[in-house]
């Protein structure tokens, strides 16, 4: 566990990973990446139970990404969580890499789940609690879900799953940022009222400011107490959080910068990071 | 003799007839018997699917996910990668008809230990009409690397098909049907996945059939017997990884090769049965299937005589294809 200070350097740390990472790699989603990057941070350095050196250690809480093109922001923090050397981080997305396009299960370690098509992790997600709650594991099951993913039917299905069987052990984040690739969520498909269609459907729901450390530490502890329903936190976040001519534009959800480009967002994203350490 | 061990009286109308889903339900229920591991998931179909014996015995190990074949795939697949085995159970209109994409990245890609039993297969599932007549499944499922899949030909053989299903640890396809058929394999045919069964031997013609076709083929060698051509039948109940050594051995020895299924043409195991020839031994050939069309309401019978898939069309095309030798 890390203290907030030294988790935002962490969340910064990760952020210029994913930025180096996606100017090498000359493709990729930084938008969703850079906005998750408090988040991805707070669940592997303060809540996740896990053993960076023993991936499959029997007993450690499960994380599935369901929305698998954010996986810069996986990649950058298993590295950095020791899952495997930081230096392999740039060989993202090409020939001969751990590190593919979207996740595979069985080629980087702490990959849990193969991912890409969306709608996919959640039902995954599911079926591990299903595992966890009727063998009384003590494990949780924490999962993260694009807004825009929420368009697929199966996410649907397996929310409906989730209530009936009371998974309790499952915790969905979902990103709320607005954006997909066509435009906002509410030009493309409108998803509100989220909150209140997660209710119906069984859930409790905890909204938070996911790009704020603090608010994420407390709605996860909040999150945790809860017993009988599945969990949804719904994390208000920016998406290209960190880098402003990213920030909150659509056409940056699966456009990787150039190496100019890259280098302003570096020095942006060094800036911040001389603020926190004297902070 | 073949080693096959077939019932004795083959063509006797008292053969006892049942459904290969039935075998599979009661392989489902003695695997999880001897193993606390094995887990059933269906969409709403347990009792179709006879996954229902299972959720009766073992109610813990069973999940019911409603309709909703997409989930059904994907839920299978977190549960495996919780060490277990799992057994998923749906019609093969929708899962795979419905699920292809979570049955491709979800199990496949995911490398999951999970089965797929999908029964309800092929023109047989009759008065249902077309849409629920799945013809392109093993099309489908053969295509995806890491899937092996079987199209067992009786409830003996879908018994045994599941239980060797379970000893691999990789997804498995497994095509059963509702309808009634007589079981004429015993406990003691053989049966190993990847290993085709010589049902009849024939040097004149050689007929591949997988499913309930293999039953009809032997039917149809029987009528072809009588005009002097001597048919091999081949039950090739596993279309993936197909067994290349007795195709082309028997391709060979005959010279003239038939395939008959439940499916389109396109595809299936005659596709299978083309490419293994192309490669290896150029033959000719002829198909029994489905000719890219859909079918229609009716009993499994007569839809089997209109789209020549049963005994008569086989021997049928049997005839024409020996003519042309």
């Amino acid at each position: 566990m890390k203290n907030t200070k030294e988790l935002k350097l962490m969340a910064n740390t990760i952020r210029q990973d994913i930025i180096r990472m996606l100017v090498e790699a000359k493709s990729g989603h930084p938008g969703g990446s850079l906005g998750m990057a408090d988040i991805f941070t707070v669940l592997y350095f303060h809540v996740l139970r896990h053993d960076p050196k023993s991936p499959t250690w029997i007993d450690r809480d499960r994380f599935v990404l369901s929305n698998g093109h954010i996986c810069p922001v996986l990649y950058a923090t298993l590295a950095n969580a020791g899952y495997f050397p930081k230096q392999e981080l740039l060989s993202l997305r090409k020939l001969g890499s751990k590190l593919q396009g979207h996740p595979h299960k069985g080629t980087l370690p702490g990959v849990e789940n193969s991912s890409g098509p969306l709608g996919q992790g959640i039902s995954q997600a599911v079926g591990m609690a299903i595992v966890g709650k009727r063998e009384k594991k003590s494990w949780r099951v924490y999962s993260v879900v694009g807004d825009g993913e929420l368009d697929e039917g199966q996410t649907w299905e397996a929310i409906m799953l989730a209530a009936k069987y009371k998974l309790d052990n499952l915790i969905t984040v979902v990103d709320r940022n607005n954006i997909q690739i066509d435009g906002t969520t509410d030009d493309v498909l409108p998803l509100e009222p989220l909150a209140d269609k997660f209710r119906a459907f069984g859930w409790c729901v905890i909204e938070m400011a996911g790009n704020d450390v603090n608010s994420i530490i407390k709605a996860i502890g909040e999150a945790q107490t809860v017993s009988g329903q599945p969990i949804v936190l719904i994390a208000r976040t920016m998406p290209g959080k960190g880098v402003s001519f990213m920030e909150g534009k659509f056409d940056w959800h699966g456009k990787a910068p150039n190496r100019e480009q890259g280098e302003l967002a570096i020095k942006e994203l060094e800036t911040e990071r001389k603020l926190l350490e004297v902070g | 003799m073949t080693g096959a061990n077939l019932i004795p009286d083959l063509f006797s109308p008292t053969v006892v007839k049942k459904a290969s889903r039935d075998g599979f339900g009661k392989a489902l229920v003695e695997l999880a018997e001897k193993d606390p591991n094995v887990w059933a998931v269906t969409a709403d179909v347990s009792e179709s699917t006879r996954t229902h014996w299972f959720a009766e015995k073992f109610p813990d190990r069973f999940v019911q996910v409603g309709v909703a074949e997409q989930n059904l795939a994907g839920v299978a697949a977190g549960i495996a990668a919780c060490d277990k085995l799992v057994f998923i159970s749906a019609f093969a209109a929708f899962s795979p008809g419905r699920n292809f994409d979570q049955i491709r990245v979800s199990i496949c890609y995911n490398g999951s230990n999970v089965k797929i039993h999908a029964s309800h297969a092929g023109v047989s599932v009759g008065p249902d009409g077309a849409s629920h007549q799945i013809l392109e499944d093993i099309a489908m499922m053969r295509a995806l690397p890491e899937m092996v899949v079987v199209v067992p030909a009786d409830m003996e053989e879908a018994r045994k098909a599941t239980l060797a299903a379970a000893k691999l640890d990789k997804p498995v396809y497994i095509r059963t049907s509702r309808e009634n058929t007589p079981v004429f394999t015993t406990q003691q045919t053989p049966f190993t996945i990847g290993k085709a069964i010589v049902c009849r031997e024939g040097k004149d013609i050689v007929i591949f059939a997988c499913g309930l076709q293999v039953y009809e083929s032997l039917k149809a060698a029987e009528e072809l017997s009588k005009k002097k051509i001597e048919a091999a039948v081949i039950n090739l109940h596993t279309i993936k990884p197909i067994d290349i050594e007795t195709i082309v051995k028997y391709a060979k020895q005959c010279n003239v090769v038939l395939s008959a299924e439940d499916h389109q043409i396109a595809g299936g195991m005659g596709s299978a049965i083309a490419e293994v020839l192309c490669e290896h031994c150029p033959t000719s050939m002829k198909r029994v299937g489905m000719h890219s069309q859909f079918a229609e309401s009716g009993n499994c019978s007569e839809l089997y005589k209109k789209y020549g898939l049963d005994a008569a069309g086989i021997e049928k095309v049997a005839l024409e294809l020996f003519k042309s030798k």
